[in-house]
């Protein structure tokens, strides 16, 4: 009884094939012959046996195959139940507007969420109302509502003690940021009703279910009748402490976070009506309906007016007055009865949800009342509702607020073969907007994946193992040959650095994304590498340098055609946000679209000023990006700048530049040749293995990025610094500088990537080690001065050796010294120059270092060039 | 043996009714399997499969509504799963008693249904969009409708000149016949049986005037244009999860025309105004689609889903390792037939023998695996040095039409890549995938005709377009564009590129054709190619390539030592001579060779032999970038 799952067998619809109660019964009256006013018999409340298991036997449980949304009987006749939830509430409220307080003054507010049957009947029960509940709760005589085991009574004390003493001592949300965890949760958001004003009590299930399994169950199983008992406890106990306050209507409750949270795909005929949260997108939102609640009527010839409730969208149109006996007489009208908001949503699973080679499922949502417009198409959201069922009788069961004759259901006996399809919708109670903050902060509720707890143990057992670092980084696309370096690297980049905040000291956020750039040959399965880790990571995204504009990197503003308003679409590099993205061919980028990654790069936001729209969007984007060489083939003698022609500002932003060359050499080869036969007969085991790997890959980094934040030890600080230390020095001996601040934050980042590979909450003096190697491997590679053999930082950060720069130096000095032995000749032709230069020169002079070096001399203001002509000037 | 056939072929509800009645006094029968069971094992028999009518061949106002009919079909989109009434109570009209009635497979429930009956059992049921498998060639067709058995008559007393008649007189006529014919049988609450096939009958005779109607504002999604075909909707009740987007099925289920289902959008219009607004805009698209009339979109209760591994009428329908005698016979003539189609393709790729064995090669390949991202065995071949004289592509085209079960020529032409939709993309208003020329069903041939393309200026339909198919080529997918994201689905699509020059798209492989006519008679000389060969010959070759492309394959050990070897040496002598891609290539041409032979592992031959062609190739290559120098 514990688990919503283990409700009681008559709830099992689809399966129930043994009916076990005679038929006789009061209840079994159906719904729809019952009118409102119609005295119903005291069978309607069944004395139930106190033992909820017995509900098994409960006549009403078959009662939720019916096929009407919600004929539940439940809807009480109010001289006999004083336990229903429906007693609370003042009709006559509704027409008075001066403001009052207490429970009695405060008008009810409909409740269509919970079906269009559950309106609160239109008795006045103030005078005996409150006695009659705690007087009868009280003589332990236990009464259920129909078709449930709940007993109002006791599930409304459960309720109250639930929002006296609730503590929770773990408290995240941020809904309850400013509250005292050690004082009960619920009571302090009363008081805050009390002040703010607006009705809504959200409550979250699973404090509920840690608090009473029992009263949780209910909650999930007959929400339509446990919800309004909910709402009747929270208003008795809100005006009760705070009798003076005054709200627009009564407060509401509104659950959420249901544990059975369920993929749209897995909802099935049991679901039905009971209280589930399930994820999705929006890609529909319809103009808002007004729903008629109430019709009212008026005699058009003696004036009497009456009302009528709809019944399942239906309004039973009176044929006789009351008053004057006329018959046909009353006519409605419209600006005098009452209408609710509502809304269709439409929803799809999230990409996220769906199995490969399917479409995704859509379900649809209707919001009511204050849930209209709060969310719109695009977003992710977590509904909480209950789901329903009607039957789909050609669209007429939608008809909202039309007038339908009175034509009970089954008047026409004649009517034949209908449809025998239903339709479902689920009636939205509470919407959470799941990517809401991604616009600001990190989300956590996205990022949060459930992990069964046998995974949780797998991945741990996995992160207990020593070589889970090289284990992991072999998952890491087997189908590329070695490149060990090149993956682990990819794999840091995976896990990502720890997120710190310096926005106090006015730095801002510190990067906690690395970025890695590869370089070589064209056919080093470069592409493939990206393709892989685009497939591997949740949001990823994957561009190509040669087809991306600035704008689909980034974002563009374009006009909705529907609604001719401008909306902003954002592209690659926001859509990955919290994410990878991939680029390749980064270095056919246009330069206008490469300059916007200097800034997604460093600062991690992505500011637009277009059509009058003017934002800042957070891409907190790890990229990952491939270039191939200029000249098709990389050339050894020159740098990695020279080679892939890149910015070196933008260069500068990548934590690690890898070169991915063809090594030639035969170990090698046969390794590779190996490697590229066993790929192509590999038996479908050895395939169905891997595909396992790759599902606990996933998982594996999902869990560390959420759950692992690591922070450094002393041991791992002292060691950074040294790191950064000895590599400044390296440099420095030859005039060089190796190291920049730069690269102290990127090993950084590496050594607490490599921290969360181990599951670990600290970044030990290990982590650094392998930063510090990787880091270093990735330099040997990318910023060795092809003329010296030395590692160059300055060849990424400046784009030119030390050496090269002083060369460049060097030549434009003996020019000078030659243009000054020439004496006063103010204008040289420049070839003659050049040959000259040549001749007196012992190294060889090339044509762009003589352009250099005019330049140079050009720049002090020493001579000026014009075509073919070098001129002195002064 | 027949008259049973009947029964279960015109009549599966009634096979369906009594097994559910017998159930009624034994909870745990377990019926549904059994009546799934009961159709899988009928149609097992021999040729049983033949006798039912199929959808494909068979205009369906031929088709006796409610019999059992099999379609084969292409998963266009996949819907929502529908709840429907499993088990319902209905008075019984006769005795007035409340009878359980099963409510599986059909759309409609029969009259008097008491909707509130606790007896009422929910149940659970997949829709999916299922259009004919786009891209079959006409001769599939005919031999899947050559082959058929099914004995299919106008199912009533109509006779086809009736169809000739203009329908709305049938209409009014009809309703008269089916008025004066329940009034004396049943009386005022006329069976729904009875209804239900005066509704069919009427809807028989209406199916041809929509269906000849051309354009008749409703879409039906196909994903080539031009396509023609009823397309319908599946109604699967078990493992729909098993079921993926762009299978390929036969479907053996019982036929649903009922008009009812249609209903709502003839009421439409009429009605509108009682509908609020808003909703009825919101849902009048959608349920044109979602429930389209039952006589241009059928419905189909699957009884059995038999995913198709092939779409080749000439083989058998048994997998290959269930029968060894075929298999055995086919693989030892292999060689011989290869021989032939080798003769066969030289002359009419210009007497080019070395570009005819790619051609080959290219023709049995086939996505067997794949490796995390990379998918292996797909082998894109680019036919460069086409004459663009007296229409060669297109002749070219119509032979591998004459091969193939399925393909798609597409001229690469300007208006094309602008206009046409390739990539199949969510249309939430409709909520449905509307479809587009990439969502083809695996191992169709698509004809990429380059040399049709001209000078100008690409947009960005175009640009997407040309994306798609490199994507398409390069990792074997296809992106759906899901509006808010986008979604990859994996693809078995063999691209063959017709170009002048080297190929803008990425290919696996390019060899340029080395014409031995010479431009003069280029034009006598195509137009003296067009060879109709014999169909024994044709049919011989069809198979041949189905069967190449469905055997098993390995490498020994032995062999992978060897070509290890080979790969270390060609890199010793020079490092720029072969690379990792080029091994790759290498060892898709030999294992598609060894296949082309009939040899289901690879031999040092074979390996040595597909060294030889691709040396042959690449050099031809070499002369080629000699002659032109500008290519890269």
């Amino acid at each position: 009884m514990s688990s919503p799952t283990s409700t009681p067998g008559g709830r099992k619809r689809g399966r129930n094939t043994n009916p076990s109660t005679p038929s006789s019964e009061g209840p079994t009256s159906p719904p729809s012959q019952r009118r409102r006013g119609q005295d119903s018999s005291t069978g309607d409340l069944m004395p139930m046996p106190t033992s909820p298991a017995t509900d098994m036997l409960s006549p009403a449980a078959p009662q939720d195959n019916s096929l009407l949304s919600s004929p539940r009987p439940s809807v009480l006749p109010n001289e006999v139940d004083m336990s229903s939830p429906l007693m609370y509430g003042t009709p006559s409220s509704r027409v008075e507007g001066t403001p009052r307080s207490g429970v009695r003054g405060t008008p009810a507010r409909q409740r269509p969420d919970l079906g269009s049957v559950r309106k609160a009947p239109q008795v006045d029960l103030q005078s005996d109302a409150d006695g009659a509940v705690t007087s009868e709760s009280n003589t332990g005589q236990r009464l259920v509502i129909w078709g449930t085991d709940v007993n109002v009574g006791t599930c409304k004390e459960k309720f109250q003690r639930f929002l006296q003493r609730f503590i929770d001592l773990t408290s995240t949300e941020d809904e309850n940021a400013g509250l005292d965890l050690n004082e009960p949760l619920y009571m302090q958001k009363l008081e805050e009703i009390s002040v703010v004003g607006d009705p809504v009590l959200n409550v979250n299930c699973l404090h509920v279910q840690s608090f009473d399994a029992e009263l949780y169950r209910q909650l999930i199983c007959y929400p339509q009748e446990v919800i309004p008992t909910f709402d009747m406890a929270v208003n008795e106990l809100f005006f009760e402490r705070f009798p003076d306050s005054i709200l627009e209507f009564q407060i509401q409750v509104r659950p959420y976070n249901a544990l059975k949270t369920r993929n749209m795909r897995n909802l099935n005929p049991e679901d039905i009506d009971q209280l589930i949260t399930i994820s999705g997108m929006v890609i529909r939102t319809s103009q808002l309906i007004p729903e008629m609640q109430e019709a009212f009527f008026q005699c058009q010839v003696c004036a009497f007016s009456t009302r009528v409730e709809v019944d399942r969208g239906r309004i039973a149109e009176p044929s006789v007055c009351r008053n004057c006996n006329t018959t046909h007489s009353l006519a409605i009208v419209h600006n005098r009865s009452v209408f609710s908001d509502k809304q269709m949503v439409k929803i799809q699973e999230s990409p996220e949800d769906m199995p490969a080679g399917q479409t995704p499922h859509t379900t649809i949502v209707y919001a009511h009342n204050d849930l209209v417009d709060k969310v719109q198409p695009g977003d992710r959201i977590n509904i909480t509702g209950k789901i329903s069922l009607h039957r789909d009788l050609n669209s007429s069961s939608n008809v909202p607020a039309g007038v339908y004759r009175a034509v009970p259901m089954r008047a026409n006996p004649r009517q034949s073969n209908v449809k025998s399809v239903y339709k479902t919708h689920i009636d939205a109670i509470h919407f959470h907007k799941t990517d809401e903050k991604r616009l600001h902060g990190l989300d956590e509720d996205a990022e949060q994946k459930l992990f069964t707890e046998d995974r949780v143990q797998t991945l741990k057992e996995l992160a207990a193992k020593p070589d889970v670092y090289e284990r992991l980084s072999s998952a890491l696309a087997p189908s590329i040959y070695e490149h060990e370096d090149i993956k682990k690297g990819i794999l840091l980049q995976l896990f990502g650095g720890a997120r710190k905040d310096f926005s106090q000291t006015g730095r801002g956020n510190f990067r906690a994304d690395v970025n890695i750039l590869l370089c070589g040959d064209p056919g080093t399965s470069k592409s493939q590498l990206l393709q892989y880790v685009y497939n591997l990571v949740p949001r990823g995204q994957y561009t190509s340098g040669k087809g991306s504009s600035a704008v689909g990197l980034t974002a563009y503003v374009m006009r909705d055609p529907e609604t001719r308003q401008l909306v902003l679409q954002t592209g690659a590099l926001v859509l990955s946000d919290n994410g990878i993205c991939c680029i390749d061919e980064f270095d056919k980028m246009s330069d206008s679209t490469r300059s916007v990654l200097h800034e997604v790069m460093e600062q991690q936001t992505l500011s637009i000023a277009k059509a009058g729209i003017i934002c800042q969007l957070n891409a907190r984007t790890s990229v990952l990006a491939a270039a191939n060489p200029i000249e098709s083939q990389w050339n050894p003698k020159k740098t990695t700048i020279e080679n892939i022609q890149l910015p070196h500002t933008l260069l500068s932003r990548f934590d690690l530049i890898f070169l991915m060359l063809d090594p030639q050499d035969e170990a090698y080869d046969r390794r590779l040749a190996h490697h590229l036969v066993s790929l192509y007969y590999q038996s479908e085991e050895q395939i169905e293995e891997e595909f396992l790997d790759m599902a606990v890959l996933r998982d594996y980094i999902a869990y560390a990025r959420t759950y692992i934040n690591p922070r450094l030890s002393e041991e791992a600080s002292q060691a950074l610094i040294e790191a950064y230390v000895d590599m400044r020095k390296i440099g420095s001996g030859r005039g060089m500088v190796s190291a920049y601040p730069r690269q102290l934050e990127s090993l950084i980042r590496l050594a607490e990537a490599h921290a969360k590979v181990r599951f670990s909450e600290k970044v030990e003096t290990i982590d650094v080690e392998e930063a510090k190697r990787l880091h270093r491997e990735a330099l040997k590679q990318s910023a060795t001065d092809p003329r010296t053999g030395f590692v160059d930082i300055s060849i990424l950060t400046t784009g030119m050796s030390a050496t090269a720069r002083k060369r460049k130096e060097e030549v434009a000095q003996a020019l000078k010294k030659l243009i000054q032995a020439k004496g006063k000749t103010p204008a040289m032709k420049y070839q003659q120059l050049l040959e000259d230069l040549r001749g007196q020169s012992e190294n060889a002079i090339t044509k762009e270092l003589f352009d250099e070096a005019l330049r140079a001399l050009a720049d002090e203001d020493y001579l000026t060039v014009t075509g073919k002509t070098v001129r002195l000037l002064a | 043996m027949m008259p049973s056939t009947h029964d279960w072929i015109n009549n599966p509800l009634g096979v369906v009714e009594g097994m559910f009645a017998a159930s009624q006094n034994n909870p745990n029968s377990g019926w549904e399997a059994k009546a799934v069971e009961f159709f899988k094992d009928h149609l097992k028999e021999k040729d049983a499969h033949t006798w039912v009518p199929s959808l494909n061949d068979v205009p369906l106002h031929y088709l006796k509504p409610n019999s059992l009919v099999k379609f084969r079909c292409l998963i266009q989109d996949m819907f929502d799963p529908e709840f429907y009434m499993g088990v319902y109570e209905a008075v019984d009209p006769s005795t007035k008693a409340k009878v359980l009635r099963c409510g599986k497979y059909k759309d409609v429930t029969e009259c008097g249904v008491d909707f509130d009956s606790r007896n009422t059992v929910t149940a659970e049921r997949q829709t999916f969009y299922c259009v004919p498998i786009p891209g079959e060639n006409p001769w599939v067709k005919e031999s899947y409708a050559g082959s058929s058995q099914a004995r299919v008559v106008p199912s009533t007393s109509y006779a086809p000149t009736r169809q000739k008649r203009s329908y709305e007189e049938d209409d009014d006529m009809d309703d008269m016949d089916t008025q004066m014919q329940r009034e004396p049988h049943t009386g005022p609450q006329s069976p729904t049986e009875q209804h239900g096939n005066g509704d069919c009958k009427r809807r028989e005779t209406e199916a041809p005037s929509s269906q000849t109607a051309p354009a008749s504002h409703l879409d039906l999604n196909f994903p080539l244009p031009g396509e023609k075909g009823p397309s319908c909707l599946v109604k699967v009740y078990e493992d729909w999860d098993g079921f993926k987007l762009n299978d390929t099925l036969e479907v053996f289920g019982i036929l649903s025309v009922s008009p009812a289902l249609s209903a709502l959008a003839d009421k439409k219009d009429a009605s509108s105004s009682l509908l609020d607004p808003t909703e009825c805009m919101e849902t009048a698209e959608e349920q044109r689609v979602h429930s389209p009339p039952a006589s241009l979109v059928p419905r189909l209760h699957v009884l059995y889903a038999k995913p198709l591994p092939h779409n080749n009428p000439l083989l058998p329908s048994a997998t290959l390792e269930d029968n060894s005698a075929f298999l055995s016979s086919t693989l030892s003539e292999m060689a011989s037939v290869r021989a032939e189609l080798l003769t066969f393709l030289t002359p009419i790729l210009l007497g080019d023998a070395l570009a005819a064995e790619y051609l080959i090669l290219h023709l049995i390949s086939n996505v067997y695996s794949r490796r995390d991202v990379l998918p292996l065995g797909k082998f894109t071949l680019n036919l460069s040095g086409c004459p663009t004289v007296a229409s060669y592509t297109e002749r070219f085209y119509q032979i591998i039409q004459q091969l193939v079960p399925s393909s798609y020529y597409l001229g690469m032409s300007l208006q094309n890549m602008n206009q046409m939709r390739f990539v199949p993309k969510k249309d939430y208003s409709a909520n449905r995938l509307v479809s587009g020329a990439l969502q083809l069903a695996r191992n169709t041939s698509l004809f990429l005709d380059e040399t049709q393309l001209e000078q100008g200026q690409l947009d960005t339909a175009g640009v997407r377009n040309v994306t798609a198919l490199g994507n398409l080529i390069t990792w074997q997918k296809v992106d759906y564009d899901f509006n808010y994201h986008q979604m990859e689905f994996p693809c078995n699509i063999n691209v063959l590129i017709a170009s002048e020059g080297r190929s803008l798209l990425p290919s696996d492989c390019q060899i340029h054709l080395q014409s031995q006519i010479t431009p003069p008679h280029m034009e006598e000389y195509l137009s003296s190619i067009h060879v109709h060969p014999q169909a024994s010959q044709l049919n011989k070759f069809r198979m041949y390539l189905s069967v190449a492309r469905l055997l098993n394959y390995s490498i020994s050990d032995e062999v992978t030592k060897s070509v290890e070897d080979d790969f270390v040496d060609m890199r010793k002598d020079d490092p720029q001579s072969i690379s990792a891609e080029d091994l790759h290539r290498m060892l898709v041409v030999a294992r598609l060779l060894s296949l082309s032979l009939g040899q289901t592992s690879l031999s040092r031959d074979s390996w040595l032999r597909a060294k030889h062609i691709e040396l042959l190739r690449r050099s031809r290559m070499e002369q080629h970038t000699c002659v032109n120098g500008n290519e890269p």
